[in-house]
């Protein structure tokens, strides 16, 4: 029982940071009709940046600032997202979405290697961060508490972004324009300024995603592209565009992937892809997309 | 009236001379460069499959590493399980190990379009590479399955055959001219498949589907074959590669490699016949100068492929075909 509690847990966790980066992933598509290849780059940036500047004032800061300091990476994953749109992007939405998947992946391709360059090849870690908290015992087994602080997070983050898109006034202009851009923008919307708020968004989410599991797993080169694969899985079961889905989603892979590594570890991988597979010909748009 | 579409003879004028240099390049420069080229061309078969689905019949895959993959893995299985090593068996079972597989994925795959044929295709591609992956007793892992050098012709043409020779003399010459004829039969297959009214329907299909189907296209059957054909294509490739290499390792399966093979073909220019071959040869130079020179090669290919997409979204034989058109009428 105790064991089958913490496989549960393990599988929120990844649920939650899965949710997290296929959530922004589904955003931008939503909005904007673009498969960023880069997505799981924009993670990577969030884990890095957060793991360089928590382990920069390491030394002597009380933790509660080293904490606070957590959330760095989101923002500078937004930050990254706010000039890569207006520059790369928007050049590109006229043209065939050939040419949007392409430019994306060559931005995959530079974004792993700057993050090469400016961190260098060897990992980095902030285990110091995940080790404070400690452990909760359950039952006669232990659990990290960190872990259950990143379910938290993920859990606040979906009821946050619900919030926001169906409670807000942005919200509001977010979905008209997902709906009929060309109609938004007749009834005045900035189309332009709604795509870099939506891209910067997603982006934030990535990085965040990032931040809040670097002092669990480190950050390593390599990190984004495994996560896109499973984000990809994620919104292709939950529907492209779809944040419903993209948390059912990222429910089912969390799930699979967990019990999958304890009682089939050599096909868990496959079996991901296959159910991947398997919705998209039962239902190519996803189980809550719309074609 | 020819059935067989002759390419015109303006066209016949370039390619002459190109065939002329590849065929003397051998005793002109160092074995590695002939190696280096056969690389490129093999990439190019892999491209002219890969082509006949983005420029002919308007699907981008992002899966085309499963076949070139299949190929590979197929030559592997030959020499591990049945202790073969023949060329024309390696051809065969890469062939047919990569069209197996596209008949499979392609059943699937080919009832979307756009975006969701993309995906799907990347995911299914995932598949093969989680299993090569992580079925070591059977594929070797991360560590791969080795391929000696074959013996070609039927067993007349081994590496013992010339007094002296050593495996890189070997594929610097003789394993150099049976890529290169492959690569010209390749060439000339696909010129007539694209030519001939098959290839005139998936023309059709990629520009109006409904207009098609109106004529009397059966699109499905149509888009499943150029599928079929392409994975074999792509697979001939792999299996082209796999000696030259040594080597198959999961690298080749993952999507990341699907994404070189569309990078070469855009490179080139994919609304164009030989833009595929020439982005594919190019590529190749590209990115071993860029490795050979930098750690952050990475960073070279991506700057490339941005500047590209941006800038000469027609590639390097488009803008060039359309800049001495320019020219041309200037005169």
């Amino acid at each position: 029982m105790d064991t089958f509690v913490i496989h549960l847990l393990n599988a929120l966790l990844y649920a939650s940071v899965l949710f997290l980066i296929a959530g922004g992933l589904s955003l931008i598509y939503g909005v904007m009709r673009i498969v960023n290849l880069a997505h799981g780059n924009i993670y990577a940036v969030g884990a890095y940046t957060t793991a360089w500047a928590v382990g920069r004032v390491l030394g002597g800061a009380p933790t509660v600032v080293l904490y606070a300091l957590l959330p760095i990476g989101a923002v500078a994953a937004a930050a990254l997202g706010a000039v890569l749109e207006p520059t790369l992007l928007r050049p590109l939405y006229k043209r065939a979405e050939e040419y949007q998947l392409l430019i994306t992946f060559g931005l995959l391709l530079i974004l792993e290697d700057l993050l090469r360059f400016i961190w260098g090849p060897y990992p980095l870690s902030v285990s110091a961060l995940y080790e404070n908290p400690g452990s909760l015992s359950i039952g006669e087994s232990i659990y990290p508490t960190y872990n259950l602080a990143v379910i938290v997070v993920g859990g606040i983050a979906a009821a946050a972004l619900w919030a926001f898109v169906y409670k807000t006034k942005f919200g509001v202009i977010l979905r008209a324009t997902s709906q009929n851009k060309r109609m938004a923008s007749a009834l005045g919307v900035n189309v332009n300024r709604v795509y870099v708020q939506a891209f910067t968004l997603g982006c934030f989410m990535a990085g965040l995603a990032g931040a809040i599991i670097v002092p669990q797993q480190g950050a390593v080169l390599g990190m984004g592209v495994d996560a896109l694969i499973l984000a990809f899985v994620v919104v292709v079961i939950g529907g492209l565009g779809s944040l419903e889905g993209a948390l059912l989603g990222a429910l089912m892979v969390g799930v699979v992937r967990e019990f999958g590594i304890a009682f089939f570890p050599e096909i868990e991988l496959a079996v991901l892809y296959l159910m991947a597979a398997i919705v998209l010909l039962i239902r190519p748009a996803g189980l809550f997309g719309r074609a | 009236m020819n059935t067989l579409a002759a390419p015109p003879r303006r066209l016949l004028l370039f390619v002459a001379p190109v065939v002329l240099l590849l065929l003397v390049l051998p005793s002109l420069v160092e074995p590695y460069e002939t190696v280096l080229l056969s690389y490129g061309l093999i990439f190019a078969i892999a491209a002219l499959g890969f082509n006949l689905l983005l420029g002919y019949t308007g699907l981008l895959s992002f899966g085309h590493s499963a076949y070139f993959g299949m190929g590979a893995y197929g030559v592997a299985f030959i020499v591990k399980y049945l202790k073969i090593t023949s060329m024309e068996v390696f051809l065969l079972g890469g062939i047919l190990a990569s069209t197996l597989v596209a008949a499979l994925f392609g059943f699937l795959c080919v009832r979307y379009t756009r975006i969701f044929f993309g995906i799907l295709t990347l995911a299914l591609s995932q598949v093969l590479w989680s299993l090569a992956f992580k079925f070591f007793w059977i594929t070797g892992g991360t560590d791969g399955l080795r391929v000696p050098t074959p013996s070609l012709l039927g067993g007349q043409v081994t590496m013992a055959l010339g007094k002296g020779q050593d495996k890189m003399d070997f594929l610097a010459h003789r394993y150099y001219y049976y890529v290169l004829v492959i690569f010209c039969v390749s060439v000339a297959v696909m010129w007539v498949i694209v030519h001939s009214p098959f290839g005139k329907a998936l023309q059709a299909i990629r520009d109006n589907e409904t207009r098609a189907e109106f004529v009397g296209v059966q699109v499905w059957h149509y888009r499943y074959v150029a599928f079929l054909v392409s994975g074999a294509y792509t697979g001939l490739a792999g299996a082209l590669w796999v000696p030259l290499n040594g080597l198959t390792t999961p690298d080749i399966l993952v999507w990341t490699f699907s994404g070189k093979i569309v990078f070469f073909t855009v490179l080139g220019g994919f609304q164009t016949f030989f833009g595929p071959i020439i982005g594919a040869v190019v590529f190749n130079y590209l990115e071993t100068y860029a490795v050979g020179h930098t750690v952050y090669w990475q960073l070279v290919l991506g700057v490339v492929l941005v500047v590209l997409v941006l800038a000469l979204p027609a590639g390097i034989v488009g803008t060039t075909s359309r800049l001495a058109g320019r020219l041309r009428r200037a005169a």
